[in-house]
C-alpha cells in the first residue's frame, strides 16, 4: 500500500487543510505547527503556499494550509490553486494523502458541499466539526456518530482555539493515515453520469486520462472554470464539447447551470437528515448587533472614518521610536565601520555610504510595515475588514473594480509592496492586474519625508500651520484621486476587464489570536528583509556607483585651489579650523557629485525637466531617487554641500533651498523654490515610479512587461503633472 | 415582473424562486446555499446606496443590486 511508504521518514504524508473562508483554519494550522511552519509561493502562481511540519506519535506529516474556498468552482488564483493541489496537478507536490475539511458546526449542510465536491476526487478524508462550542451555545444537536456512520469519514468536534482540540484532530490525522476512509461521494442522475462520459471520450488524447471525474465536472457545470486553463484542449472544440455534454444533463430534465448546487443540496439534506437537530429557534446573532452599529447607513463610514484614521495614525506615530532605534543602529554601524576602512576611501564609500545608508534607509520602514500587517490581520481577523469592502465597495464599482480592490489600496498607503503582495486575494486575473497598477499611485510612507521637507521650508511659513497641513492631506488624496478615473481608463481600454461582481460572506465577528496576529506580521517582515538584503542592495550600489564614478582626483584640487582663493586663507589655517575644514570637505563632496556620471546625467536630462522649472540639481535629486524617492533628501544634502547626514526636518537644509539660486540661463540670480516649483517637485514625487522594491514586486506578480508599462505610465504622469504644477502656477502668478 | 433581491424590502423575507441567468456569480450564490426554495431576508443597504446585505441560513452576505436583480423571489 502507498500509505505504509508515505508514512515512511523520506516521504512525510501529505495533508491538507481545507475548508470555506474564515472558518478558522489558519489557527488551527498555526496550533498544530506552531514554529514549524513556512511560506513559499506554488511554482508559477503567486499564491503563497503554507506548509508546516505536524508532529504525528510516529514520525511527522507535512500539512498544506489552503486557501479558503466555498467549492472546487474556482475563478480565483487561490481557488484554483485549491482544485491543483487535491487533484495532485502541481508541480513537484504529490497529490494528498488526506484532506482534512474543517466544515463550521452551526451549519453543518453548507459547509459539507465543498467536502462533497472533494470526495469525488477519491482522497481519504476527515471532517472537522468547528465552532462546536457556539454550536451548542446555539442549542444545536448533532449526532456525531450518525454523521460518522452515514459520511463513512471519521467527524471530529473541535474548537480551533483550544490546544485539546489539537490532540484530538492529530489523533485523527494519525489513525486515518493507518487506515484510510472516503466520504461518500452523491450518486449522479444517469443524465449527469453520460455528459461526464461523453464530455470525456470528446477530450484530446493525452488529456483525458489525467483528469478525474469530479474535474470534468468543473468543465460541466461552471459558468468559467479556470481549469480550462491548465487544459492542452483549444477553446472553440471544448465550448462545442461541453454544449454537447449540457445539453445531455438538460435533457434529462435539470438546468446544467444550476443542476450541481441543487443535487449537492437535495443529497446533503437527505445525508444529514434528523442527525442536525435544533432545540428552539435560532437565537439572535450578535454579530448582527455590531453591524447594526458598525455598519450602520448613517454612521457607518464616519465609524469606518474613524478606524482608517487611528490605523494611519498609529502607523506613522506607533513606528516612531523603532524606526529612530533603526536610525541609531544604522548610524551606529557607519561611525564603527568607517574608521576601519579610511585607508580605502572607495571601499569606505561603498560600504558606509551605499550599503549601510541604502539597505538601511529602505530597513527603517519595517516598523510600519509591522505595524500596518498588525492592523490588517487585527480588521480581518475580527470580520471588521468584510464589512470595510462592503462599506466601501460603490466608491470601486463605477470604475470597474469592487471592494476587495479597498485593502491593496489601504496597505499601499503604508507601502505599495505588501499592497500589491495583499492583491492575491482579488478574483478576477485582469481586476487584480488593474489593482496592482495604481496601487504605487497611493502616497506611501516613503513621500512623506519629501512633503514635509518641501512644506516645511516653503508653505508652512508663508502660509501657516492650517493650510500647511491642507496640502499635507491634499498630497496624500492626489493619487487616489488619479488613479480612480486612470483605472477606469485602464479597465476601458487597455485590460477590457469584466464589470467585477462583488459576492462576500460577513463572517461572525470574533475576538482574534494573537499568535495568528504575530505570525501574519512575522511573514510579512521576513518577506520585507528578504527584499532588502537583495534587490534593494543591488540597486544602492548601482546608484552608489553613477554617483561617486569617476572620482577624479583633479575635482578636489581644483575646489581646494578655489576655495583658498575665495577664503584668503592658506591650507594649513582651514584644516586648524573645524568650521572652514567642514566647509571645505562639503564643498569637495559637492563637486564630485558634480562631476559624478549621475551629475553629468542631470545635466543632459535637464532640459526634459526645464518646462516644470527643475534645476540640474533638482534633477540630479529626482534621478537619483528611481529607486527609492527617500533618497532625494540625502541627494539634496549632498548637493547643498550638507553632507549626507541630513533629514527633512534638517533647517540648514531648508534654508539651503531657500537660498538656492539660478547660476546660469534666464533666470540667473533668481530663486530655483518657487512656489510652482515645490509643488511641481511635490506632484512629481506624488506621481512617479520611484521604487525598485515595487517595480521588482510588479515584476514578480505581473510580468516583466507589465512592470515597464507601470513605470513608464507613472513617470509620464508624473513630469506631466510637474509641468502643468509649474505652468498653471506661474500663470497665476 | 416578479420580485427579486434587489427591490425586496429592508428587514422583510422571501423565497428563491429561479436565478435569470445562472451565471458565474449566481452559481457562487447557489453554492453558498441561496438556492431555490430557501429564505432569504435583506437586512441591510450600505451607506452609498450599493451594495446590499442579505441573510439565508444564517449566512450573512452582501452583493450588488445588479447581482441581486437576477434573484427572482416568491413570497414566503
Amino acid at each position: 500500500m502507498a500509505d505504509s511508504t508515505a508514512l515512511s521518514k523520506d516521504s512525510p504524508a501529505q495533508v491538507a487543510l481545507v475548508g470555506n473562508p474564515n472558518i478558522g483554519k489558519t489557527t488551527l494550522f498555526n496550533l498544530l505547527t506552531g514554529l514549524r511552519q513556512r511560506v513559499g509561493n506554488y511554482p508559477g502562481v503567486t499564491v503563497s503556499k503554507k506548509v508546516g511540519v505536524l508532529p504525528l506519535p510516529k514520525g511527522t506529516a507535512e500539512l498544506i494550509d489552503l486557501p479558503g474556498t466555498y467549492s472546487l468552482a474556482a475563478t480565483s488564483l487561490d481557488e484554483r490553486i485549491v482544485v491543483d493541489v487535491l487533484s495532485g496537478q502541481v508541480h513537484g507536490l504529490p497529490k494528498p494523502n488526506l484532506v482534512v475539511c474543517m466544515i463550521d458546526a452551526t451549519n453543518v449542510v453548507r459547509n459539507l458541499f465543498l467536502a462533497s465536491q472533494i470526495a469525488e476526487l477519491e482522497i481519504p478524508m476527515i471532517v472537522l466539526l468547528n465552532q462546536w462550542d457556539l454550536a451548542q451555545k446555539q442549542g444545536l444537536q448533532i449526532d456525531i456518530d450518525s454523521l460518522e456512520q452515514r459520511l463513512g469519514v471519521p467527524v471530529i468536534p473541535c474548537v480551533a482555539t483550544k490546544k485539546a482540540s489539537a490532540t484530538a484532530v492529530v489523533d485523527a490525522i494519525d489513525k486515518t493515515l493507518v487506515s484510510p476512509k472516503q466520504l461518500k461521494p452523491i450518486d449522479w442522475p444517469e443524465a449527469v453520469t453520460e455528459a461526464t462520459c461523453t464530455l470525456r471520450a470528446d477530450m484530446p488524447e493525452g488529456v483525458s486520462e489525467s483528469l478525474s471525474d469530479a474535474e470534468i465536472h468543473r468543465l460541466l457545470f461552471d459558468a468559467n472554470s479556470a481549469l480550462a486553463e491548465r487544459l492542452d484542449w483549444d477553446d472553440e472544440t471544448r465550448r462545442a464539447s461541453v454544449e454537447k455534454a449540457r445539453r445531455i444533463v438538460q435533457s434529462g430534465g435539470f438546468n446544467p447551470m444550476a443542476a450541481e448546487p441543487l443535487l449537492q443540496y437535495e443529497h446533503l439534506n437527505t445525508l444529514t437528515e434528523s442527525v442536525v437537530n435544533r432545540a428552539g429557534e435560532l437565537p439572535k446573532q450578535h454579530s448582527e448587533s455590531i453591524d447594526r452599529l458598525l455598519v450602520h447607513r448613517g454612521w457607518g463610514l464616519a465609524i469606518f472614518a474613524a478606524i482608517m484614521y487611528v490605523v494611519f495614525l498609529s502607523v506613522y506615530t506607533g513606528a516612531g521610536p523603532m524606526m529612530d532605534l533603526i536610525e541609531w543602529g544604522k548610524g551606529s554601524l557607519q561611525d564603527w565601520i568607517a574608521p576601519m576602512l579610511s585607508s580605502t576611501p572607495m571601499l569606505q564609500s561603498l560600504v558606509v555610504d551605499a550599503a549601510i545608508e541604502g539597505v538601511g534607509a529602505f530597513l527603517v520602514f519595517l516598523p510600519q510595515i509591522l505595524v500596518l500587517f498588525f492592523f490588517i490581520a487585527l480588521l480581518e481577523d475580527t470580520g471588521y475588514m468584510a464589512r470595510a469592502a462592503f462599506l466601501m465597495d460603490k466608491m470601486f464599482s463605477w470604475c470597474g473594480l469592487n471592494g476587495r480592490s479597498f485593502v491593496p489600496l489601504l496597505s499601499s498607503y503604508a507601502c505599495a509592496v505588501p499592497g500589491i503582495m495583499a492583491t492575491r486575494t482579488i478574483e478576477d486575473p485582469k481586476a487584480r492586474l488593474a489593482t496592482i497598477l495604481i496601487a504605487p499611485l497611493m502616497s506611501c510612507s516613503a513621500r512623506l519625508p519629501v512633503y514635509v521637507l518641501l512644506i516645511g521650508a516653503f508653505i508652512e511659513p508663508e502660509h501657516g500651520p492650517f493650510v500647511a497641513s491642507l496640502t499635507l492631506f491634499a498630497m496624500h488624496f492626489l493619487g487616489l484621486a488619479v488613479a480612480l478615473p486612470l483605472v477606469w481608463l485602464f479597465n476601458k481600454f487597455l485590460l477590457k476587464t469584466r464589470p467585477q461582481p462583488f459576492v462576500l460572506e460577513m463572517p461572525r465577528y470574533h475576538v482574534p489570536k494573537f499568535t495568528d496576529i504575530a505570525w501574519r506580521m512575522w511573514e510579512s517582515g521576513v518577506e520585507f528583509v528578504k527584499r532588502a538584503g537583495t534587490v534593494i542592495f543591488a540597486i544602492t550600489i548601482i546608484i552608489w556607483a553613477l554617483l561617486y564614478f569617476p572620482h577624479s582626483s583633479a575635482v578636489e584640487e581644483v575646489t581646494t585651489q578655489q576655495f583658498i582663493a575665495v577664503q584668503g586663507l592658506t591650507l594649513e589655517q582651514i584644516q586648524a579650523d573645524e568650521d572652514q575644514a567642514a566647509a571645505l570637505g562639503q564643498a569637495i563632496d559637492s563637486a564630485y557629485l558634480e562631476q559624478s556620471w549621475m551629475g553629468r546625467m542631470g545635466r543632459t536630462v535637464q532640459p526634459i525637466f526645464a518646462s516644470a522649472g527643475f534645476d540640474w540639481r533638482i534633477t540630479v535629486g529626482v534621478l537619483a531617487s528611481f529607486p527609492a524617492r527617500e533618497v532625494i533628501i540625502s541627494t539634496l544634502g549632498v548637493i547643498y554641500s550638507l553632507g549626507g547626514e541630513v533629514d527633512e526636518e534638517s533647517h540648514s537644509l531648508q534654508d539651503a533651498l531657500k537660498g538656492a539660486t539660478w547660476h546660469e540661463g534666464p533666470l540667473i540670480g533668481q530663486a530655483v523654490f518657487t512656489i510652482p516649483v515645490v509643488m511641481g517637485i511635490m506632484v512629481f514625487f506624488a506621481l512617479c515610479s520611484q521604487c525598485g522594491a515595487t517595480l521588482a514586486i510588479i515584476k514578480k506578480e505581473a510580468g516583466t512587461s507589465w512592470a515597464v508599462f507601470s513605470f513608464a505610465y507613472m513617470t509620464a504622469l508624473a513630469w506631466l503633472g510637474a509641468v502643468l504644477c509649474f505652468q498653471i502656477g506661474n500663470l497665476l502668478g | 415582473m416578479d420580485a427579486t433581491l434587489s427591490t425586496l424590502p429592508i428587514g422583510q423575507a422571501a423565497r428563491v424562486k429561479a436565478y435569470d441567468q445562472c451565471n458565474a456569480t449566481d452559481q457562487r450564490l447557489m453554492v453558498m446555499g441561496l438556492i431555490p426554495g430557501v429564505e432569504v431576508r435583506k437586512i441591510r443597504v450600505a451607506p452609498l446606496g450599493d451594495p446590499i446585505a442579505v441573510e439565508f441560513d444564517g449566512r450573512c452576505v452582501s452583493l450588488r443590486r445588479t447581482e441581486a436583480n437576477s434573484v427572482r423571489l416568491e413570497s414566503a
